[in-house]
């Protein structure tokens, strides 16, 4: 287990307060003039040599990140925006460190804004976690007061304002671009790439957007060093991390370790174990709905690292783990996640509105049992129908569940689902029809 | 894609009063000058406040004027996000997610409760008019499964008897006190800490 002391989240479960004297006694705003007074190239190079990488679900190298944004500011201003979308279900990370450890996060911005040159800073949070946000924003105006926003903020000679902006229940605009034409005041669409924000981003200027865990670590790596935090994890997957881990455990917690720690550690040490006995477990969703799910049996040796989950056709993602048990019916939950994906597609690109609603369907007549033998294959041409054939990544994170799923519990459903193909009529299957449309006035 | 429609009977004016003008002056100056539509989001939500829960079509034309930018892009984005209310719903407006970590954590009972407090069916106003409740996605506070939020408030780590003594007394007109409901801190393990222990002992 990690040792305390290297833990970077220290008031995760608000054992003390989160105001500015108690983040200075665990060392947040001590020194941040001497970090920035080494200058924009010293931090971009000690953040790539810490081999951080982003902690929203894709991974990117976050100090390559920065040092996209273009060296000279030009005629257009550059912008910070922080990602605080979070609506992957199973996480919930990013909440604790807005409302516990918010001046991490202030921290981590001004440096992030020095390091790109931006004078202006937007935390994008979600609406939902209006309360949560509240408690940020009464942070960032404790900080203007203690002038470590502002003009020459926190002595460093950088002037930096950060405001924050609510999204309103979209989980795509947790997708950088979606994200950006949200804060535009648009619907949250996702814009093709390229160009990358880092050269057109908001309002058409270079913009660099990361997730709140990502920038919250930030002041603590340049403090302790890039060697300290590469020495955590293993190569390329270094660091610490929050992993949140729900669903059928005895004690559901959020909890910050090691890159690379086992599975098997993370639920039976941190969060009591398995209900019913590991014998019980069904199946993890080791990194948010959106990762593949993995079995049983490999539950056992699987360790939590982009790349060794990767190689299991799985992701880390944002580390939401998802603990289902054998008192679950496996199907029935993934038909749950295949709803959240039709109910949040935002219906730009066409593979995936119509698609996203075909697999719900299809899948909620699995778990009843009143699919035909086909459908199965049908289901999985459903899947590769939409991966890779959006704009954005959604296309991908609505159809790998179900692939999962198809992958490792084909046999579960092939059994349930023996109906002959050949359409009889006292089977009534609607295929096109979008079934809540009928059940619900206000859907 | 979700679908959503704006209510039938709508009023037919619709202005910012006072405060929230004060309050709708400060978002615009958040951002650049020629982008005041960035502020459109956070003025509907103040319409929203302002308006019993819910936006009226009077409204985004309100606010289409205020911030210079043309009533169906207001439109487009007022229906596009789905925390903004198209139709009146409660007073006390409950959401109970129910996405698969709460699922199978039981969140199925939490919408039991709702149904024997409030109304049959999602979106429908209670007896006394002061309630509605409806299912949605996830709220992201999985750990804390199974949860609702009632006005900006979250309610976590339910059952459904708590979930029917937390509607009884928003049915008497009481606040319950929001937060984890099995007397947790926050995201910790209950009673299963093994991190950061001299912080808890100090």
């Amino acid at each position: 287990m990690l040792k305390d002391q290297d833990r970077i989240f220290q008031n995760l479960y608000n054992d003390k307060g989160s105001d500015v004297s108690s983040s200075k006694e665990r060392g947040d705003w001590v020194n941040t003039k001497e970090i920035t007074d080494k200058g924009r190239d010293w931090i971009i190079n000690e953040i790539k040599e810490s081999q951080l990488r982003g902690r929203g679900g894709a991974g990117f190298p976050t100090g390559l990140k920065w040092s996209f944004a273009p060296k000279e500011v030009g005629s257009r201003p550059h912008y910070l925006v922080i990602n605080g979308d979070e609506s992957e279900p199973g996480t919930c990370k990013d909440r604790d460190i807005l409302r516990f450890e918010p001046h991490k996060l202030i921290e981590g911005c001004l440096i992030a804004s020095y390091a790109v040159q931006a004078h202006v800073c937007y935390i994008y949070i979600r609406g939902e976690y209006f309360v949560d946000g509240q408690k940020l924003q009464a942070a960032i105006d404790e900080a203007y007061e203690k002038k470590l926003l502002g003009k020459n903020a926190a002595g460093t000679g950088w002037d930096l304002d950060i405001y924050i902006h609510y999204g309103a229940g979209a989980y795509i605009c947790g997708e950088e671009t979606a994200l950006l034409e949200s804060i535009e005041g648009k619907k949250g669409q996702p814009r093709l790439k390229p160009p990358f924000p880092a050269l057109i981003g908001l309002y058409g200027c270079p913009t660099i957007i990361n997730n709140v865990e990502t920038i919250a670590v930030v002041p603590t790596i340049l403090r302790r060093g890039g060697k300290w935090f590469a020495s955590l994890g293993r190569e390329k997957n270094t660091g610490t991390k929050i992993f949140c881990i729900s669903g059928n455990v005895n004690t559901p917690c959020n909890v910050e370790e090691e890159m690379n720690i086992p599975l098997k550690e993370l639920i039976e040490v941190h969060a009591g174990g398995v209900i019913g006995g590991w014998d019980n477990l069904q199946a993890v969703i080791p990194g948010g709905s959106s990762m593949p799910l993995i079995p049983k049996e490999k539950c056992e040796t699987l360790t939590m690292d982009f790349d060794s989950l990767m190689a299991e056709k799985s992701g880390l993602g944002t580390a939401g783990i998802v603990v289902i048990n054998k008192d679950q019916d496996i199907i029935k939950c993934m038909a749950r996640i295949a709803r959240f994906y039709k109910h949040e597609s935002c219906g730009q690109c066409t593979p995936c509105r119509e698609g996203s609603g075909w697999m719900w369907r299809m899948l909620e007549r699995m778990a009843k049992g009143d699919a035909t033998k086909d459908e199965v294959d049908m289901l999985g041409d459903v899947t590769n129908q939409i991966a890779g054939h959006t704009i954005c990544a959604f296309g991908e994170g609505s159809s790998w569940p179900v692939q999962g799923l198809l992958r490792h519990f084909k046999k579960e459903i092939e059994k349930r689902n023996n109906l002959d193909p050949i359409v009889q009529k006292k089977n009534n299957i609607p295929y096109l029809v979008d079934q809540h449309l009928l059940d619900k006035k206000n859907a | 894609m979700s679908l959503r429609r704006p209510a039938k009977d709508q009023p037919e004016r619709f202005e910012f009063n006072a405060s929230s003008l004060e309050a709708a002056n400060v978002i615009v100056s958040k951002y650049p000058e020629g982008k005041q539509q960035s502020a459109v989001m956070a003025l509907l939500y103040i319409a929203q406040k302002q308006n019993d829960n819910w936006i009226p079509l009077a409204a985004m034309k309100y606010i289409a004027k205020f911030l210079d930018m043309p009533y169906i892009k207001v439109y487009e984005v007022a229906t596009f996000y789905t925390m903004y209310n198209l139709s009146p719903v409660g007073k006390y407006f409950i959401q109970v997610c129910t996405t698969t970590p709460c699922m199978i954590r039981g969140a199925n009972k939490l919408v039991e409760a709702c149904k024997e407090k409030i109304s049959e069916s999602e979106c429908e106003l209670s007896n006394d008019k002061s309630c509605s409740w409806m299912e949605v996605e996830c709220l992201g506070a999985c750990v804390n499964a199974p949860m609702m939020q009632i006005n900006d408030d979250y309610y976590e780590d339910l059952d459904k008897q708590k979930t029917l003594d937390i509607l009884d007394k928003i049915l008497n007109g009481e606040t319950p006190k929001p937060g984890s409901y099995r007397g947790r801190l926050n995201n910790e393990p209950e009673n299963n800490r093994k991190t950061l222990m001299d912080l808890k002992n100090a």
